[in-house]
């Protein structure tokens, strides 16, 4: 028998899910099947629009960056829940450089903003080894004080008040070119304006067709060219983390640092590296804000996006494509949130329904095969956890759809937390399939016995 | 995200306890060549004294005056003087008005800085203290301001069940956290929000609340006459504070809330069992404790004493749950819980210096300094307390091993010492 044979064998002793590719798109199909078919019965057709879409992305570009920033530290063992706070310095510098000296220098100057924030993070946990969680914390308050303080000082003076700033807002900042496909989403070709076929398409409203002319629609136009850096930031990442030597390093940082100082590795430069990209990123995510989102500095414009960035980091199990999967479901829901989609969420609790009957079904198809195998009081517990997750599986999607029949919008308070509700749903769910980094959040000292 | 080692700048309990006796017993036999007697100021440092009492209240001294330093030197790059900015602040902050301002607002901090140093003690980060009073403030409005009884059982119906909500709302994270695994930082960001979204709901005049005429403001119906908690003043009068202002009358629960917690955390055995399932779950769970149990318990208790955060205003002062009811107290809760280590007293201080620091930062506008100022030193003091305790903690170790090293040198001779 070759090893390959034994691994599979030993694989489905465990009894736990091998997914592969083709599992993940069926899921996927799946699910926008699913998603069609509940549009098409609840006739809420902003659920798949181009609009809807649209907005998606660009809501999950922040999350995205401020996630792929907080996979960066905590790959090198510093949790960095400073993010949002370095976000926040992101808008602020990006925006005084971007009303003075166009948008892309905007960018620049929010990447050196969070940067500044991630040094300090790594001079305080690196260098002086204090908690990260409580660095963080600090860094969060500093941040928003100092840039409430220098929106007080430097917006609402002079030049900056003259041409709209205000102690709560920037002036105005030029937008960011966008992108649209010719042909398909209408983009222009020279002067000549190109037809726009997907859009057509979408308005017939046509189940699973018009879906999908939606969501490609929706990618492709009017896509800011900030937002495409973001997106290949993704793949960058994956290359550099685990394809570089580089990479190597600050990840073997983050599992054993002990090991890596005995191999050779700069421990310590290595972190402050990790963290200023993270920072960096979280800056980026910030002059996001302030460029493609909004063209302006506004007070509490970061709205907790650092803290959902890390929350989906850890959705996506400290990995850049999971982290991906992750933003864009917060995206979407913070799109209808942004788009007082009450009629949308509404057909959604149809969908989460029907998602809550298919997981319990298919834990109540398994309890057959785990009764069988039942040889400790462990498998007992197993057997016994998966009936309550049956049972509250049920007894959750019959709640769900009472509330669907019985009312016609969910209000628009309830949606504004529509985003952490699923965060925390997912958390919920998924914290226990999730390995972070062995040695993350853990003080490390030179020289120091473990 | 569990991380054993006590994040929250406890005691540093890790560093050998007795290791330094020596000058008294060398003095005790003095050999030959007796080493030179260390100096009183080393002695006392080293152990001999009130040991590390210097280091305890220093540590967040040098922190607070390097975070002054910091907001002089932004004042000076905002084109004021420091100096006089200063003297302004604390003329201004020490007015007899103020300062039952001051008072009051120490208030709400101290309640928000215990529930959260109730989770530092073990090592549980429990953000969402914010969430948990705004929710149990508004609902406990709701239920006051609706029901009408006879003078004690009013307030207390309000005050049991702010503690009731809060506490709940606290168990869920607390709940997620020992059987889903969820970091409970998240957790309780998250609930944040929702709690947020959920007050902003019931908070319509169609749901539990009035729309106030002539205003834009939405409250929940006022809490009737009997159902309040008169100002403080008589009796501050009566042992000759008069005072220009109302001051709390729920000030004395907070006093007792600061009691009891410091004899829980000291002198029983379920603070002991807390502090060490904090320390190192394992250790607990050898021992007979249940650190699953205690975190789920330990949340439910911040959660209870976060209820109470909004009570002395509530019962106090407003008597309804409006859109102008403070807020972000509990992330200010955080702040001066660690300024104050999370001992009752210091956090009582560190209260007063916070409550101080917002009031007269009013003052600040009229020299040109924008008052959000108050906000970066918050965040200085934050991270130099969480710096400078860590150097201190490293220096202490250091001079324990050099104690020990000279120790040694001396020729000190443990086995024949136990002989004779």
């Amino acid at each position: 028998m070759s090893t390959a044979a034994v691994a599979e064998k030993v694989k489905s002793v465990n009894g736990k899910l091998n997914l592969r590719w083709p599992h993940y798109l069926l899921i996927v199909g799946g699910l926008l099947i699913l998603l069609s078919l509940v549009r098409v019965v609840d006739d809420a057709n902003d659920v798949t629009s181009s609009g809807t879409v649209g907005a998606m992305l660009r809501l999950a570009v922040p999350i995205l960056l401020a996630g792929l920033g907080g996979l960066w530290s905590e790959r090198s063992g510093v949790i960095n829940i400073g993010l949002e706070g370095m976000m926040i310095l992101g808008t602020w510098t990006g925006a005084w450089a971007g009303y003075q000296w166009g948008p892309w220098v905007g960018v620049l100057a929010g990447i050196i903003g969070g940067m500044l924030g991630g040094l300090l993070h790594a001079v305080a946990t690196v260098t002086f080894g204090v908690d990260h969680i409580i660095s963080g914390v600090a860094i969060n308050i500093l941040g928003l004080g100092l840039t409430q303080f220098l929106a007080g000082l430097i917006f609402d003076t002079g030049e900056a008040k003259a041409l709209g700033g205000g102690p709560r807002q920037s002036p105005p900042i030029d937008p960011i070119k966008t992108l649209t496909l010719p042909v398909l989403s209408g983009g222009k070709i020279g002067s000549w304006q190109s037809p726009d076929w997907l859009g057509s398409l979408e308005k017939h409203h046509w189940f699973l067709v018009s879906d999908l002319a939606g969501i490609v629609r929706g990618v492709t136009a009017g896509m800011s060219l900030l937002t495409l850096v973001a997106i290949l930031l993704i793949p960058a990442t994956y290359l550099v983390l685990w394809k570089t030597a580089f990479g190597l390093r600050i990840r073997s940082c983050g599992e054993d640092p002990y090991a890596a100082e005995s191999l050779g590795v700069p421990v310590y430069r290595m972190k402050y590296l990790a963290v200023m990209i993270s920072g960096g990123l979280a800056g980026l995510a910030g002059a996001f804000l302030v460029t493609v989102a909004a063209p302006l500095y506004q007070d509490g414009q970061t709205g907790g996006r650092g803290y959902i960035g890390l929350a989906a980091m850890i959705f996506g199990n400290w990995r850049p494509v999971g982290l991906a999967a992750g933003s864009l479901l917060f995206g979407y829901t913070d799109a209808m949130n942004a788009r007082g989609g009450g009629d949308s969420v509404h057909a959604l609790l149809l969908f989460v329904t029907v998602i809550l009957i298919a997981v319990a079904g298919y834990q109540l198809s398994r309890t057959p095969k785990l009764r069988s195998s039942i040889q400790t009081d462990l498998d007992r517990r197993v057997l016994r956890n998966t009936y309550i997750g049956v049972v509250l599986g049920v007894v959750a999607a019959g709640g769900l759809l009472v509330w669907y029949l019985s009312t016609d919008a969910v209000p628009g308070e309830l949606v504004s937390f529509f985003p952490h509700v699923t965060t925390l749903l997912v958390l919920a769910l998924a914290s226990q399939r999730l390995r972070m980094p062995a040695a993350d959040g853990l003080r490390y000292r030179r020289g120091e016995a473990r | 995200m569990t991380d054993p080692t006590d994040p929250t700048g406890n005691e540093p309990k890790d560093a050998p306890e007795e290791a330094p006796k020596a000058p008294a017993e060398t003095s005790k036999a003095p050999p030959p060549d007796t080493p030179e007697p260390i100096p009183a100021w080393k002695a006392m440092l080293q152990g001999l004294g009130p040991r590390g009492l210097a280091f305890k209240i220093g540590a967040p001294l040098l922190a607070l005056l390097i975070s002054i330093l910091i907001a002089a030197l932004l004042m000076r790059l905002s084109g004021a003087d420091p100096v006089s900015s200063i003297q302004s602040m604390i003329d201004y902050g020490t007015t007899q008005s103020s300062l039952v301002d001051i008072v009051n607002r120490a208030t709400r901090y101290y309640l928000s800085a215990v529930a959260v140093a109730i989770g530092f003690r073990m090592a549980l980060l429990n953000i969402g203290v914010d969430g948990q009073y705004r929710l149990a403030a508004m609902l406990s409005a709701a239920l006051g301001g609706a029901l009408t009884l006879p003078a004690p059982f009013g307030q207390l119906l309000v005050i049991v069940s702010a503690m009731l909500i809060g506490g709940l709302w606290a168990a869920i994270a607390g709940i997620l956290k020992v059987t889903r695994g969820v970091s409970e930082v998240l957790s309780t960001i998250m609930l944040n929000a929702i709690a947020t979204g959920v007050i902003a709901y019931l908070l319509n005049d169609k749901r539990l609340a009035d729309v106030r005429p002539g205003s834009n403001n939405v409250a929940t119906p006022k809490i009737p006459s009997e159902g309040r908690v008169g100002p403080l003043n008589g009796f501050l009068s009566s042992i000759g504070i008069n005072l220009p202002g109302d001051v709390y009358g729920l000030l004395p629960l907070a006093i007792v809330v600061g009691i009891v917690f410091w004899v829980v955390i000291n002198f029983t055995r379920f603070g002991f069992d807390m502090k060490v399932s904090g320390m190192s779950p394992t250790a607990a769970q050898a021992s007979g404790v249940s650190a699953k149990r205690m975190i789920v318990i330990t949340m439910i208790l911040s959660g209870a004493v976060a209820g109470l955060i909004g009570m002395p205003e509530l019962l106090g002062a407003s008597y309804e749950y409006s859109l102008n009811f403070p807020a972000g107290l509990g992330f200010t809760g955080i702040t001066v819980a660690l300024l104050g280590r999370n001992h009752p007293f210091g956090i009582a201080l560190a209260a007063l210096l916070f409550a101080f620091l917002d009031q007269s930062s009013d003052v600040l506008q009229d020299v040109g300094v924008p008052k959000e100022i108050v906000g970066v030193m918050q965040g200085v003091v934050v991270l130099t307390v969480a710096i400078v305790y860590e150097l201190v903690r490293r220096w202490e170790i250091r001079l324990q091993q050099r104690s020990v090293a000279t120790e040694l040198a001396s020729g000190h001779d443990l086995a024949k010492e136990a002989a004779a």
